[in-house]
């Protein structure tokens, strides 16, 4: 039981918003698509909805074909970003709106609905804020409204735009553990779009990295951090410096600095090598390494970051966890050893 | 109307700047404010003024006399007939292409509001003619409209024609950019939460844009019942049938009975006041909603 969507296509005019899209949504998952903005995912977000046709490919709901129901037989909880609550109803009115527009047969009686709301208030925590009107909340609790909203129709998917996208920080953050708890307590089937990687990998069950109207990869946050499958989603997760390099038959060259690695015999050329900061040793500049002058050292936080310049001009950022085994000086020559690092060849 | 309404939000920022920032000289400031009220005494006060007097210059009897003349008495019926048929379909017409404009792509959409924009930039007898040109007994539909029967120029039918085509871009004008301002993510939200089309337009859409579509019908009512030159041309000035007050008031003049065309008059100047102070009510009622719309 499940959403399955296999190679998904759209466009508008020319530009491919989706481009053969192929992901699985386990039941009772948390799912984030996460992308530079143009990536398709929110396209990909308001398809699953509806709100959108696809011009080909299909998506299977618990083995039932979801693009031949139009947005209200799906009835999939769907979070704006900018909330699009109603501004002229209630926190109330809005909650209770999805209740309210069900046809006399299957509209539950007043005081269900009065009821229901009531529930959903507490679970969002806005208790007695149901007379208020949007304008009167803080974009915070209109968030909160507008998942409330969501979920008073009972939707076995619940989609979120981008739901933390206009907060600031330490909102974001609130918002961001309640809702992990929220998830965790109901165990809705939920895909989030968002584009910051933190984010989706601090929220998410799975992780979907979409871009170009494609997924890159998709799995565990732990799995697309520890191995990202290509260039882009090393670079698009973050924390990943970019070292241009030559391979030569096995053979990694840095400049000066060559690394034997076996699992590139035979492959020659031009190459960019990715390495997270909390990968890179600073050695003094006597022993092998690529050289580098030191530049700003950051101390606060749990460990010291450091800035380091490369002979070409690049910019390289290091995060120092044991003793450094160089001074850290500012413009001091040091040698750098990428001790893991992944080699993408250019193609 | 845009004339109008851009002196008001000129005025309006006018105050604002120099209250707020740099101090203008007192005398003038005292100055301007004389010109300005001046003006506005001189050339809409006065005249206001000598409608009512000239009315009233031979005693109330005889004002009442005037306006319960059988003649007079069509006028405004006929006048409130028109409005009653044209005001309705332009309502339902604005919102219609409001709502196509603001909510949907399609090919052509930039013809569609240049051509909402048409009666504003054509002159009313102009467009008068056009329907002469038309539906006329030498026109293009003239000849084939007779054998079945059907006359259209010097009825009620075509005042109504008249009256729609000059009066449609108001409703659609005022909507348009407040719509467009709103998007349509509350109409989305209302889909996915299971509302059908026209639960999302009843309990979305139109309590959204309700101030602005309140305000547009009133500009359109004050003008589809003021409206003279459009109508002249179409009405054949049949006396107790086609002539709407406006008409009646300038047959009146020039038969020199001043004292009824004044009393006619009076009516109609007594609709502007009222449509003025609807007008101010609905703009402060509505302030938010209004001022998205001139926000373009």
């Amino acid at each position: 039981m499940s959403l399955e969507i296999n190679k998904l296509t759209k466009t508008f005019g020319a530009f491919w918003a989706l481009d053969g899209v192929g992901l699985e949504v386990r039941d009772g998952e948390f799912l984030a698509l996460l992308g530079p903005s143009g990536s398709g995912k929110t396209t990909l977000l308001r398809v699953l909805a509806g709100l959108e046709q696809p011009d080909g490919g299909n998506i299977s709901f618990n083995g039932e074909n979801l693009i031949a129901q139009n947005v209200r037989e799906r009835g999939a909880g769907f979070v704006f970003q900018h909330y699009a609550l109603f501004r002229h109803m209630t926190v109330a009115q809005n909650i209770g709106f999805g209740l309210q527009v069900r046809p006399k047969e299957t509209r539950p009686p007043k005081e269900t609905i009065k009821k229901r709301v009531e529930e959903l208030l507490s679970l969002v925590q806005l208790e007695g804020m149901g007379k208020r009107y949007p304008s009167q909340l803080s974009g915070g609790q209109r968030q909160r409204v507008a998942l409330a909203r969501a979920l008073a129709i009972e939707p076995k998917l619940l989609l979120l735009d981008e739901p933390f996208g206009a907060l600031d920080a330490k909102v974001r953050k609130e918002l961001r553990r309640w809702l992990r708890r929220l998830h965790r307590e109901m165990g809705l089937t939920s895909v989030f779009v968002t584009h910051d990687q933190e984010e989706a990998l601090d929220l998410a069950d799975r992780v979907a990295i979409m871009n170009k109207g494609k997924i890159e990869q998709a799995g565990t946050p732990q799995e697309v951090y520890r191995s990202p499958a290509n260039a882009f989603v090393y670079d698009f997760l973050g924390g990943a410096n970019k070292l241009d390099c030559v391979i030569d038959n096995g053979l990694v060259k840095f400049d000066s600095y060559e690394v034997a690695r076996p699992d590139l015999a035979g492959v020659s050329g031009k190459a960019t090598a990715y390495a997270r900061s909390e990968d890179i040793a600073i050695v003094p500049a006597t022993m092998r390494g690529i050289p580098a002058t030191i530049g700003e050292v950051f101390l606060a936080g749990p460990a010291p970051r450091v800035e380091l310049k490369l002979a070409n001009g690049a910019f390289v950022e290091a995060i120092v966890r044991d003793a450094p085994g160089a001074p850290l000086d500012y413009g001091a020559q040091v040698a750098l050893q990428p001790q893991a690092f992944r080699v993408f060849p250019e193609t | 109307m845009g004339a109008a309404l851009g002196g008001i939000g000129t005025m309006a920022g006018g105050f604002s700047t120099s209250s707020a920032g740099r101090r203008d000289p007192v005398a003038l400031r005292i100055g301007l404010t004389v010109v300005a009220v001046g003006y506005l005494l001189l050339f809409i006060g006065l005249p206001l003024i000598t409608v009512l007097t000239q009315a009233l210059v031979r005693g109330v009897d005889e004002y009442i006399r005037a306006i319960e003349d059988p003649e007079a008495i069509s006028a405004i019926q006929l006048t409130l007939t028109v409005a009653a048929i044209a005001v309705p379909l332009n309502m339902i017409f604005g919102v219609a292409a409001a709502w196509c404009v603001a909510k949907f792509d399609f090919v052509g959409k930039s013809l569609l509001v240049t051509l909402i924009d048409l009666p504003f930039s054509v002159s009313p007898v102009v467009s008068g003619l056009v329907y002469v040109l038309v539906f006329g007994a030498q026109g293009w539909l003239g000849p084939w409209l007779d054998s079945m029967g059907i006359q259209v120029i010097f009825t009620t039918t075509a005042l109504v024609l008249a009256t729609i085509f000059v009066t449609f871009p108001f409703v659609a004008r005022e909507l348009i950019p407040l719509m467009q301002s709103q998007g349509q993510e509350e109409e989305e939200a209302a889909l996915t939460l299971g509302a059908n089309g026209w639960q999302t337009f009843y309990r979305i859409t139109l309590p959204n844009i309700r101030g602005a579509l309140l305000y547009g019908v009133l500009l359109c009512n004050a003008r589809a019942m003021g409206e003279f030159g459009a109508v002249s041309v179409v009405s054949g000035h049949i006396r107790g049938q086609t002539n709407t007050m406006p008409l009646q008031v300038e047959i009146l003049y020039n038969e020199y009975n001043f004292v009824a065309a004044f009393a006619v008059a009076s009516l109609l100047a007594l609709l502007a006041l009222v449509t003025l102070s609807l007008k101010s009510l609905l703009e402060w009622r509505f302030r938010d909603q209004i001022a998205a719309t001139r926000r373009h």
